[in-house]
């Protein structure tokens, strides 16, 4: 029986749960960085297969940004942070105050790499301290590496280590949006894909039999 | 004359097969490695989306053939062989295998990439199927699709446009 087959609703309420304080934590730092009212919507815990994953974020073959970093210590596992390229570029500019930064050219634009790469590593870092807070486990993160990249070639990396046990993966997904009246809005996605033996590792943090 | 061309899609970790004038396509792949296997007189065509190097990686109950390369190719060969292609008539193109993210510490699972290039390779070889071409490596996704009827694989990137091998 596959790890998967054994998880009950109760189980994915607490990975909304943990979805739900990692971003919120995340949101708060966006809001203060940003200087601006930022909104979040209620976490999904979806099973998944992998094709299905790619869909959430837009289709394998869509264009996107993306921060990736490797969740280390008790609980490993893998975190995204994607925001289409368009979105991503008024994120830099409203970071930087430089209009001119763009996602969008095939041109690397180091600055802006620089400055999404901050972003994610902050954002990322505030989910997963709030979820080490909460479950007393040592995670800590590996430094984030960003690619502008297909949805298909970014996600795929991070089921690696699923892919061996599975053929599909729980994402907690939230997403986060600018709520300003300018009508544009950025839609930024976590996903974490937590590693097929952390769900025991976590679930018995929290005082859950994992399995029942 | 009229004829429709569809297009037959692959997922991740999944295989299928396709005769001319249809096409098949297989999209965002990264570390992941494309292999079409085909036969330029039936026109027949087989595509495999490669995910992972070797079965004895998996850790599950049951394994899906399609996702390592070391089952992927003769699972293929054989779909193949059950449409009446000759196995001596069968050439090899593959692409994919990119290196999408740079960290600094080099586990195996970062380098899966080209660990997943050489597997493919060294199947190929252990079934005696020549490999025509390849586009493999460097650090972008690929979006590809054969043509049965030409024989050519188009190869798309974010940056660096089509390509045809």
């Amino acid at each position: 029986m596959s790890f998967i087959d054994r998880f009950s609703t109760y189980h994915l309420d607490i990975l909304r749960e943990i979805g739900n304080i990692g971003a919120g934590h995340a949101a708060t730092s966006l809001s203060k960085l940003l200087n601006q009212k930022i909104d979040m919507t209620v976490p999904a815990v979806r099973l998944v297969s992998f094709d299905e994953m790619m869909d959430i974020a837009g289709g394998p073959d869509r264009v996107i940004v993306s921060v990736f970093l490797r969740i280390e210590g008790d609980a490993p596992g893998s975190m995204f942070f994607i925001v289409p390229p368009e979105q991503a570029d008024r994120l830099v500019r409203d970071l930087t105050g430089d209009t001119s930064f763009t996602f969008t050219t095939s041109a690397v634009n180091e600055m802006a790499f620089s400055a999404i790469l901050e972003l994610g590593n902050i954002l990322s870092g505030s989910y997963l301290s709030s979820l080490s807070d909460f479950t007393q486990l040592s995670i800590q993160p590996s430094v984030p590496s960003v690619s502008v990249d297909m949805v298909g070639a970014v996600l795929s990396f991070g089921l690696l280590e699923l892919s061996q046990q599975s053929d599909h993966a729980i994402v907690v997904d939230t997403s986060l949006n600018e709520g300003e009246s300018t009508g544009e809005e950025v839609n930024g996605h976590f996903f974490l894909l937590p590693d097929p033996d952390s769900f025991e590792t976590i679930f018995n943090a929290l005082g859950v039999t994992a399995y029942e | 004359m009229n004829e429709t061309i569809s297009i037959v899609k692959v997922g991740i970790a999944d295989f299928n097969i396709v005769q001319a004038p249809n096409t098949i396509r297989t999209s965002g792949l990264g570390s992941c490695v494309g292999v079409v296997l085909f036969d330029s007189n039936s026109k027949f065509a087989g595509m495999a989306h490669v995910m992972l190097p070797t079965s004895t990686m998996a850790k599950e109950t049951k394994t899906n053939i399609a996702k390592y390369a070391d089952t992927a190719i003769p699972a293929l060969i054989q779909v193949l062989l059950d449409k009446g292609v000759k196995k001596y008539a069968m050439k090899a193109k593959i692409a994919g295998g990119a290196q999408m993210f740079q960290f600094s510490s080099s586990s195996d699972m970062m380098r899966i990439g080209p660990r997943n290039v050489e597997a493919v390779k060294e199947q190929l070889k252990k079934v005696r199927i020549p490999l025509i071409s390849e586009d493999c490596g460097g650090n972008s996704g690929r979006t590809i699709e054969f043509h049965p009827r030409t024989g050519v694989l188009e190869i798309r990137t974010v940056n660096k446009g089509v390509s045809h091998i």
